[in-house]
């Protein structure tokens, strides 16, 4: 290398070590961040015009299903709940629902599909970038919601789930009412067919088509209606959120 | 336009140079807006890119069927080699693509840290970059089209003429020997300017807001028929990356022909709006 070019070189190094650094400083401040995060607020709200609410997601055909789904995240959860679940074959497990519902309660597998069954063909978008397409079954979440009857406070429909990220950090999720009563919303409990599998969240995992991946939430415990997420976890309505990313998962 | 007539006294012989007022406030101020946002989404584009180093075309993704992925293999020593497979080619490019130096130590990464905003791997703060420039650079390029039309910047200086069209050889030829019109002639786009500049606002800006919306799960419940027409998800991923570089290629070009131009009158054109002409050049 030349010195001319070295120097060249070295002065882009220098530039952008600079506006990093700025950048840096911006991403680290409570203020700049929450600059930053309010272009979430605004895709939330300008999505929701242009995309209604009902709208649906894509569903595919067989011949489009992803020859292998790739799981995410957790794909065997250690604790010994889950552990004892899964030796049985989940045999005894049970959803519990509870918070602002007039009947709370726990439900079979079995129990769940004679509420109401759905099958789709949809393209799942993990936050990272890929795509896999595969074909689920379950129980719309709505007639589940209909079932136990939801009180006038209720905003939000928190997921509890069963695999941990840390001491005492069980994966959570939370999507709105709205998103919960969605046609294309689904408890699922198979995959292409067959018993979802444990890497993909056995025995009942969430369907929330036109969000990413990390709203899915697998390894389904219990769900819990609220009328806010703040006092769960880390008060942003998830594992993730509550790590920096979107609440708002649509784009 | 305003005119302020001057001679340089400090040359001799004394030439008749006038400082033109070229670029309106508006256009220089979205300018550097645009800079801004281009350089923010960018490098945030490569802190996303990193967290899939890969794409593909269709619907979905499948390691098998990628057209470029970056990567790293490790070597006798233990260590990683960054490499990057385009269209079945395999190519050493350790050092900047697939594994490069981070604080002293080599990492696998596609992208290298001074490219990617953050510098480290930090997918969330990434996506809150992209977003929020995204937004700004929608609305500053829509702000763009809005003031172009009203102020027929579009019509009188963007669109080509009958007479550009005939001089489409000789501007391409000019180009390519770094000649360029002086005096008067130097405040009009030439030809080959005019089609980049629309191309860009509105082939490759367009290009590349409607592939990233492509990508939200939430606006293809509306757009599928524009997700189709690419090929799916994965396709306007992959289009979407095309189209950055795009970008990249045109910062190029336009920043060397600002260099080749004279740089200091250019720049002081588009900060203050005032560009010198030498009257005594005939085109």
């Amino acid at each position: 290398m030349t010195g001319r070019r070295r120097f060249l070189r070295n002065l882009g190094l220098a530039a952008s070590g600079a506006f990093l650094a700025g950048c840096d400083r911006i991403s680290q401040s409570e203020s700049g961040a929450r600059v930053l995060e309010s272009a979430e607020w605004l895709t939330r709200r300008v999505q929701r015009i242009v995309s209604p609410s009902t709208a649906l997601a894509r569903e595919f055909s067989e011949a489009d299903i992803s020859p292998v789904f790739r799981p995410n995240g957790t794909t065997m959860p250690q604790t010994a709940l889950y552990q004892s679940l899964m030796k049985n074959q989940f045999r005894d497990y049970r959803l519990g629902v509870e918070g602002l519902v007039d009947h709370p309660g726990e439900f079979s597998i079995d129990q769940l599909r004679a509420l109401g069954e759905r099958t789709q063909i949809t393209r799942h978008d993990c936050v990272e970038g890929w795509s896999a397409i595969g074909k689920w079954q379950g129980t719309p979440l709505g007639a589940l919601l209909a079932h136990v009857g939801v009180k006038e406070s209720a905003r939000y429909v928190v997921f509890h789930c069963f695999d941990e990220w840390g001491e005492d950090t069980p994966y959570y999720e939370s999507i709105d009412i709205t998103e919960a009563r969605h046609p294309q919303t689904l408890l699922a409990h198979s995959l292409n067919g067959a018993p979802l599998p444990v890497a993909n969240g056995a025995p009942l995992r969430l369907r929330v088509e036109r969000q990413l991946g990390y709203k899915h939430a697998k390894y389904l415990r219990s769900i819990e209606v609220v009328s806010s997420f703040e006092d769960i976890g880390d008060g942003n309505g998830g594992y993730w959120e509550d790590n920096g990313y979107e609440w708002y998962a649509g784009i | 336009m305003a005119v302020m007539e001057t001679t340089d006294e400090n040359t001799m012989p004394a030439r008749n140079t006038r400082l033109v007022y070229r670029h309106r406030w508006p256009l220089r101020l979205m300018h550097w807006i645009n800079v801004l946002c281009l350089t923010v989404l960018l490098m945030s584009g490569l802190q996303i890119f990193n967290a899939h180093p890969s794409l593909s075309l269709g619907h979905a993704s499948n390691d098998n069927t990628a057209w470029l992925a970056m990567g790293a293999r490790t070597d006798e020593n233990g260590v990683p080699r960054g490499v990057t497979r385009i269209f079945g080619h395999m190519i050493d490019t350790d050092g900047l693509l697939g594994a490069s130096t981070v604080d002293g130590e080599r990492s696998v990464r596609a992208f290298p840290a001074w490219a990617t905003l953050p510098g480290p791997q930090w997918l969330a703060m990434g996506r809150r970059w992209h977003f929020f420039f995204a937004w700004l650079f929608v609305i500053n390029g829509l702000a763009y089209v809005g003031w172009s039309v009203v102020t027929r910047h579009l019509t009188r200086d963007l669109t080509p003429t009958r007479n550009d069209w005939r001089g489409f050889g000789r501007s391409i030829l000019d180009h390519l020997k770094f000649r360029h019109p002086k005096g008067e002639a130097a405040l009009r786009y030439n030809i080959l300017q005019k089609l980049a500049y629309l191309g860009v606002v509105f082939v490759l800006g367009g290009g590349i807001v409607l592939m990233g919306l492509a990508m939200s799960p939430r606006m293809d419940a509306v757009l599928g028929w524009m997700v189709d027409l690419v090929g799916g998800r994965q396709s306007a991923r992959s289009w979407h990356f095309v189209i950055a570089c795009g970008f990249v290629v045109f910062v190029v070009i336009h920043v060397f022909e600002v260099i080749v131009t004279g740089v200091f009158n250019q720049l002081r054109g588009m900060i203050t709006g005032w560009y010198r002409i030498d009257e005594d050049d005939k085109p």
